[in-house]
């Protein structure tokens, strides 16, 4: 059988390929967005294994939440970034510095 | 070696190398197509957990509403990819610093002497355990609260992305049934008080003159 600290070690790897990921992409929104989503299903996986290790059906439950909150979150992102290219034309996160922060 | 130990390396080294071309594809539309690979074997391990529908529900909702939602919104940008690769490489070096010391971190966690994973034995479940049936049982019971609240959120971002996305036209002849039922009589209709204006037959003008 396969111990649970392979999974939490795919999941460890899969959420760090991400967070790397986050700092190649730094200029490209959309390429940024699909790392986030990379990252929460790495966290889904840890808690999926959880559940299956310690028989409990909570984290099943909480990784359903979470599909719910990432649906709804890349739903808004994507239609901010379709305003946002509406008006700027770019996709640059150089870009967004009308704010001047 | 077991079958679901080949099934589980498999899985796993299809992910991570989708993944690893998710983060550096040059084209974004190859970068959804391997982030939906990576999904699809997400799926399949989570299915080797014992986790049916979660495991279809991803395969569904996130294969199949959002990752074509994502190839929709980037196939409609008009992405400038050489301006946006430029200095790709250039954040590695900070990158794999941050990424060396989470994974390091996370080493230390897991390999720890008192983290006790060897002491968790994988679950043998009876063949008629029917996974649906028994998180149904507990979202609509314990987690009834938190299901209304996922509810709302979901039906928030359908608001949200439809007013953020939504274009008036200006040549659009449509009538605001608001506005003509607020109209009253005197906006469409004034009364003018003048001297009365008699029309003089065109021989007497002549008369008058000479």
């Amino acid at each position: 059988m396969i111990p649970l600290s392979h999974y939490l070690i795919l999941a460890a790897i899969l959420f760090v390929i991400s967070v790397i990921g986050i700092f190649l992409n730094r200029k490209n929104l959309i390429v940024l967005l699909m790392a986030i989503e990379l990252m929460l299903l790495a966290v889904n996986l840890n808690f999926v294994a959880f559940s299956h290790y310690l028989n409990d059906l909570s984290g099943q439950l909480f990784v359903f939440f979470i599909l719910v909150v990432a649906a709804a979150e890349s739903g808004i992102g994507l239609a901010i970034l379709v305003v946002l290219f509406r008006n700027l034309s770019s996709i640059d996160v150089e870009d967004l510095d009308s704010l001047k922060g | 070696m077991e079958f679901k130990t080949i099934l589980f390396y498999l899985f796993s080294t299809i992910t991570v190398l989708a993944a690893l071309r998710v983060i550096t594809a040059r084209n974004p539309v190859h970068a959804v197509l391997f982030l939906v690979l990576a999904f699809f074997n997400v799926a399949g391990l989570w299915m080797l957990l014992q986790a049916e529908f979660l495991s279809l529900a991803l395969v569904m909702v996130y294969v199949g509403a959002v990752m074509v939602l994502f190839l929709f919104v980037v196939m409609m940008l008009d992405i400038n990819i050489e301006r946006v690769r430029a200095g790709f490489w250039s954040n590695l070096p900070l990158g794999i610093l941050v990424g060396g010391l989470l994974a390091a971190e996370m080493a230390v966690v897991l390999s720890g002497r008192y983290f006790g994973l060897a002491n968790l034995p994988p679950q043998n479940l009876p063949a008629n355990y029917s996974n649906t049936k028994e998180l149904a049982r507990v979202l609509f019971t314990d987690f009834a609260y938190p299901f209304e609240i996922a509810s709302v959120i979901l039906l928030v971002a359908i608001i949200v992305a439809v007013m953020l996305t939504l274009r008036k036209r200006k040549d659009n002849k449509a009538m605001h049934s608001s506005d003509q039922i607020a109209v009253k009589a005197k906006d469409r209709m004034r009364l003018v008080k003048m001297a009365p204006e008699v029309e003089l037959p065109a021989s007497a003008k002549e008369g008058d003159k000479a």
